[in-house]
């Protein structure tokens, strides 16, 4: 099977599930007696495991499948859940999210794993002594009957065939439970038994297996002339049958049997997983039917390629563009209905417009929910307590920014537990709680973003930070003297700078909090940090919505428009020919006090010479970090939100350019990008 | 993909100059009129600039320069096609969109040694067709990415 098609879908729905039995491992950590969640761990296992198996992931599968043993166990209650099972299970959790990340890179997922292995089957032998599957199938057999109701017309039936001299079988069809077309098998065996017989009756129904209402095993009742050998072979001759076995059905045993063995066989079902989901498949398919639908309705998606929201949004955004000249004509025609439908036209399209726009905003939940597992798993190897509160995990951002956000905010929990968070023991020296506390907060404000990430340690020492700010040459002992708490405290996320005195494991990666701050300027973003000695220190980082509307300032340099950040941008100005200076035969100006290098951009674009120039400049002052720029161009046109769109791959990389943007006429106007002007 | 199926190959047939040129149609996506191009500095000389293609942002390649002959005059006959090379969209400028015709494989002759002004590398073919002589473009020479870059290297 050409499963190429498949393997984006795959991808995702794997990391969906690996994220899911996280968070429930984690959850279950707590409660530990709650089988309720090892049930839901055990379902996205197997799930897991039938999706790589039909992908031919085979490692994958695998080590899933080992996985899934134990958790079968624990459900099962064979296995007694504590922190070191849970640790084994987690570390196969990480295997396994290596081996997708693998996959989603492009090769095959194959990885080392026989630790893990032999861990799990460690914990799973056990208990696998009691185990016996055949002993799960004989209470099968015994008890298959019993499974049918059979109705006075089926027993009609069985009693004349019985009579004719032809065989009235019970027939037990398991398939492999890594099968995952299973409606397709059960069409397959349905068709060996037509050839074979008639088919009298089903359980669970033809309908409910149609549907892959069942676990692995159905029964059906069969007559036929046929000889059961040659009936079971012919069912085994499918691919993906497990087992099949064969018994002689009475209709008249079953009749006086009946009620006699109701009592004893529920016992035994409840016993019985497996039997369970067959056994008394009347009332159990109702109920398991309505649990899936409950979680339908609550999660009713579909998986949209972002591209194709993209497509929609460059198209919708044409739609506006007429719009606009639509509205215009009809003014100026003056024509009532005209207007009226315009009108019209123009409210639904707005409505449309912020559907869409928030057809691509998702949850910051997705980025949270990587943390629990990681503050667990630091906070062991820190020997530290910690206590992780998460708000607002339904804060919701574009797609954009979700996929950029997640790497600053691990640096930042890392920072704030290695760094800030104290040992139990000097909180308890201190008179705190011996449990930290770090909380990660989001919510929405204006067209921002927040984030916040707070922690009730140690928080930063001003002298220490200024000492070492002038140790290390961020600042001069002057600077020092005139600093506010703040500007101290934001000392520590300049390049040069690093704050541990020795470099650990966890966030003495190489890479300081400089990162952290040029990525989430990158994305348009600010933070800033406050803190408080011995309470704690806050982290808050400011975002745009959404990474594809920047405001910019618009601008006309001959007969051309270009787009300038409004980011890089510090103000504008127009200068007199006479003020402007000569150094180094270079144009410069004093902007206040400050010496500023001239760019003219008809120069750096070579823009054909159309207009006469004016007695001033038309000055827009831009920076890059402290240094600063004053871009020469004809005229302001004023500030705008626009649509960022790139160029292409075919155009990538033109000197100055950053992207582009279609403006209200429909024309393209490009993206100064002013870091590449500012030297 | 019609190549595979066999015998015929359906072109879209352009005028360039006084010749004739074609490209399969499963690689052009339309035919545009001439609309406003934006003009990006600092890019080969053949790159005309970029154009709002309902809403995405897409290159245009002068073919007349990129044969390098003198660059194209705008005017009514004018035509952009949209063609579509490793799901990059990019427009070429046209004299004139002609015809759409089905070639039978056996009329592509491989190309002639001597071409005339035409480097030899953009041709897949040439097509004589009832007399009618086309020349079948290899898209993927005429925005090679390389020679882009190289040009880029030069101008700076």
């Amino acid at each position: 099977m050409d499963t190429n098609q498949y393997l984006e879908l795959f991808i995702d729905e794997s990391k969906e599930h690996l994220q899911s039995i996280n968070d429930r491992l984690l959850e279950l950590e707590s409660s530990p007696q709650d089988l309720a969640i090892v049930g839901e761990v055990f379902r996205s296992a197997h799930t897991l495991k039938g999706m790589a198996a039909t992908m031919g992931f085979q490692d994958l599968a695998n080590l899933t499948h080992k996985m899934e043993n134990v958790l079968d166990g624990v459900r099962n209650q064979k296995i007694q859940v504590d922190s070191a099972i849970l640790d084994v299970v987690f570390d196969s959790v990480d295997d396994l999210e290596a081996m997708v990340m693998d996959i989603a890179d492009g090769r095959t997922g194959e990885r080392d794993v026989d630790r893990v292995v032999t861990l799990l089957h460690a914990i799973e032998s056990q208990e696998a002594a009691e185990e016996q599957d055949g002993a799960t199938q004989s209470i099968l057999q015994s008890n298959a009957a019993q499974e049918f109701e059979i109705d006075e017309f089926a027993a009609t039936v069985l009693e004349q065939s019985h009579e004719q001299g032809l065989n009235n079988y019970v027939v037990s069809v398991s398939i492999r439970d890594d099968c995952l077309l299973k409606a397709a098998r059960v069409y397959m065996v349905f068709e060996v038994f037509e050839a074979a017989g008639e088919v009298v009756q089903s359980s669970p129904a033809v309908e409910e297996l149609e549907n892959e209402q069942f676990d692995t095993t159905f029964q059906v009742l069969l007559v036929t002339s046929e000889e059961s050998d040659d009936v079971k072979n012919k069912i085994l001759n499918i691919s993906e049958i497990d087992d099949v076995s064969i018994a002689m059905f009475d209709i008249r045993d079953y009749t006086q049997s009946q009620s006699a063995n109701e009592t004893a066989s529920t016992i035994e079902r409840e016993e019985t997983p497996a039997a369970l989901s067959q056994g008394n498949s009347k009332p159990q398919l109702p109920m398991e039917k309505q649990d899936k639908k409950g979680k339908q309705v609550a999660n009713k998606t579909i998986r949209v390629n972002i591209d194709r929201l993209d497509v929609l949004m460059n198209l919708f955004e044409e739609l506006v563009i007429d719009r606009g000249r639509l509205e215009q004509i009809s003014n100026e025609l003056d024509h009532n209905d005209l207007k009226d439908t315009v009108e019209r036209m123009a409210r639904v399209s707005g409505d449309l417009q912020s559907i869409i726009l928030t057809m691509r905003m998702v949850p910051i939940e997705q980025v949270f929910n990587r943390f629990p597992r990681m503050v667990r798993q630091l906070s062991r190897d820190l020997d530290k307590e910690i206590d992780l509160q998460i708000l607002g995990a339904d804060t919701e951002l574009d797609r954009t920014v979700i996929d950029e956000i997640g790497d600053p905010l691990v640096h930042l929990i890392r920072n704030a537990l290695d760094h800030g968070i104290e040992s139990p023991g000097k909180r308890a020296e201190k008179g705190k709680p011996t449990r930290g506390t770090l909380q990660l907060k989001a919510y929405h404000s204006g067209n921002s973003v927040f984030i916040e990430i707070s922690d009730d340690g140690a928080g930063i020492h001003r002298e220490r930070v200024i000492q070492k700010a002038i140790s290390n040459r961020v600042i001069s002992e002057e600077q020092a003297a005139n600093l506010s708490d703040k500007q101290v405290y934001e000392l520590i996320m300049e390049s040069g700078f690093s704050t541990a005195e020795t470099i650990s494991d966890v966030s003495g990666r190489g890479v300081g909090l400089d990162v952290v701050k040029n990525t989430i300027e990158s994305l348009g973003g600010r933070i800033g940090i406050d803190s408080d000695l011995n309470r704690g220190s806050v982290f808050s980082i400011q975002l745009p919505l959404t990474l594809s509307i920047i405001s910019v300032m618009l601008v006309e340099v001959q007969d051309e428009k270009y787009a300038i950040p409004l980011s890089s941008i510090i103000e504008t100005a127009s200068v007199k020919k006479e003020d402007v200076m000569h150094a180094h035969n270079k144009k410069v100006i004093d902007f206040r006090g400050k010496v500023v290098p001239l760019v003219f951009l008809k120069e750096v674009f070579e823009t054909p010479q159309t207009l006469e120039e004016p007695p001033y400049y038309s000055v827009v002052i831009a920076r890059r970090g402290e240094k600063m720029a004053g871009f020469v161009v004809d005229s302001f046109i004023g500030q705008q939100e626009v649509v960022l769109k790139s160029l292409g791959d075919y155009l990538s990389g033109v000197f100055a350019i950053s992207g582009a943007t279609i403006l209200g006429d429909g024309q393209v106007a490009l993206i100064v990008d002013a870091n590449t002007l500012i030297k | 993909m019609i190549e595979d199926s066999g015998t015929h190959v359906k072109v879209i047939v352009f005028q360039i100059k006084d010749e004739e040129y074609a490209v399969p149609v499963h690689q052009a996506g339309s035919i545009e009129r001439v609309m406003p191009i934006t003009r990006v500095p600092k890019t080969a000389s053949f790159v005309e600039g970029v154009i709002n293609l309902r809403g995405v942002v897409t290159p245009i390649i002068d073919l007349r320069k990129r044969f390098g002959l003198e660059g194209s005059k705008l005017d009514d006959t004018t035509r952009i096609i949209i063609v579509s090379m490793e799901e990059m969209d990019v427009g070429l400028i046209v004299d004139g969109a002609n015809d759409v015709l089905d070639i039978a494989e056996e009329d592509i002759q491989p190309p002639p040694e001597v071409v005339g002004m035409v480097k030899e590398e953009y041709i897949r073919g040439v097509i004589n067709s009832n007399q009618r002589l086309l020349i079948l473009l290899n898209l993927e020479n005429v925005l090679s990415q390389d020679e882009v870059k190289e040009l880029h290297e030069v101008e700076r």
